[in-house]
């Protein structure tokens, strides 16, 4: 547990020395979603119609941003061979760097939701389904996204491997994450689109970091 | 103690050696050594366990690693060529979060006394990437020595090191050695350390 956090704290140390990184993604998500009304004109039934889509669209793309170098930048230095060779379990010290990257570029997506949603004539009780989706389906892209960057760890070109294995996989977090905003302004409630959120990320936070940690002891061969 | 028997190392097409037999017991030390490209770094990769071999086997006090392995990697240590070090981070930070990610927290008047001994003293504050080649690997003879590690692997541990941090590092493998511990270096230089086993590849 001590080394989890070890790793956690040391990824989001990197991270305040390095800013750009972590801001990149997310002015990516701002600057995405803030495109689409102002291409389309300020009609407001229609933004609301394609509110959930666009902003979800832009969710998983800048998450895509990032996810290249979760463990990129740990392979390049050497510190990754450490840790998988360290007596703490390497499942471990996995889970810290997928908690750090979603801290970094999962959860201020959720947080600059809101204000996004805003700009598509989104009601409050939208938003909030609307951030609540978010909370849960973005830990299951940075937990997914894992897999792929251990995956296309050390290969060149990684980055568009990457995304053609990663994407179809977030395909599932994108319909019900969309449908749930969508089925609370029908009125219909969001409740089942969200359970179905949380049993994807149930399902990931067991099998994603055991199936990445498989994928780095490859890479690192 | 580390022991490999029979080991056979093939990369892509070519078979860098076959057959290969080996022991390090406590107190002693092995020289790896070889041409550029003879397989030194993959031997030594295959004693940390970060390889399989494709024949033999490496054991640990009379047990294949795989079977024992987080019993065995709490008792060596294994330096690439690679730093090691996050290079935004300080050395003290950095030595402090390997420790700790390894489990074993370490005090800050520790990590500092030996960062001093290394003769990083006035720069344990510094990010690693202002330090030079040199100071980057006297931040790796901190690590050597603070970590409790019974069985010490270094790849080039002498390479960029300066005479003065040559002299401290074979102090460093001496006084592991005379308290029971064991290395595995590969070197192209003559050793400044006495004794020693040599493994030609």
């Amino acid at each position: 547990m001590s080394a989890i956090l070890a790793v956690l704290q040391r990824d989001l140390m990197v991270v305040v020395r390095r800013k750009s990184e972590a801001l990149t993604a997310l002015f990516f998500f701002v600057i995405v979603s803030s495109l689409f009304p102002l291409g389309i004109g300020p009609e407001p039934g229609l933004l609301r119609k394609i509110a959930p889509g666009v902003l979800w669209v832009g969710a998983l793309l800048a998450t895509m941003l990032a996810l290249q170098r979760m463990f990129a930048a740990d392979h390049a230095d050497g510190t990754l061979e450490q840790m998988a060779i360290s007596p703490s379990p390497l499942v471990g010290l996995v889970i810290g760097k997928i908690a750090a990257h979603w801290l970094v570029s999962g959860l201020p997506l959720v947080l600059m939701a809101p204000v996004l949603g805003l700009q598509f004539d989104l009601d409050a009780g939208a938003l909030g389904v609307l951030m609540l989706a978010l909370l849960l389906g973005t830990p299951v892209l940075s937990l997914v996204g894992a897999i792929g960057a251990a995956l296309t760890l050390g290969v060149r070109g990684g980055g568009v491997l990457l995304s053609l294995l990663v994407l179809p996989l977030f395909v599932p977090v994108l319909i019900f994450g969309a449908g749930a905003v969508e089925s609370h302004i029908a009125g219909l409630g969001a409740g089942g689109h969200l359970s179905l959120l949380a049993a994807l990320l149930a399902l990931s936070v067991f099998f994603a970091p055991w199936a990445a940690t498989a994928a780095l002891r490859i890479a690192l061969e | 103690m580390l022991s490999a028997h029979g080991l056979s190392c093939v990369r892509g097409e070519r078979r860098l050696f076959a057959q290969l037999d080996l022991a390090v017991d406590a107190g002693q030390w092995l020289h790896v050594r070889g041409e550029n490209g003879a397989g030194k770094t993959s031997l030594l990769r295959l004693l940390a366990g970060l390889a399989q071999a494709v024949e033999g086997e490496v054991r640990w006090c009379g047990r294949p690693i795989q079977s024992a392995e987080s019993e065995y990697r709490r008792h060596f240590l294994f330096f690439g060529h690679q730093g090691a070090v996050k290079e935004d981070l300080s050395a003290l930070e950095n030595l402090r979060f390997a420790a700790a990610m390894d489990g074993a927290a370490l005090p800050e008047t520790q990590a500092l006394a030996a960062l001093y001994r290394v003769g990083l003293r006035g720069r344990e504050d510094l990010p690693i990437r202002v330090l030079s080649a040199g100071q980057k690997r006297r931040v790796m003879l901190a690590r050597l020595a603070t970590r409790k590690a019974r069985l010490w692997i270094l790849d080039e541990p002498f390479t960029a090191l300066d005479t003065k941090a040559v002299d401290l590092l074979a102090t460093l493998i001496t006084e592991h050695l005379a308290g029971g511990g064991m290395a595995v270096l590969t070197s192209h230089q003559t050793m400044p350390i006495a004794g020693g086993l040599v493994v030609q590849l």
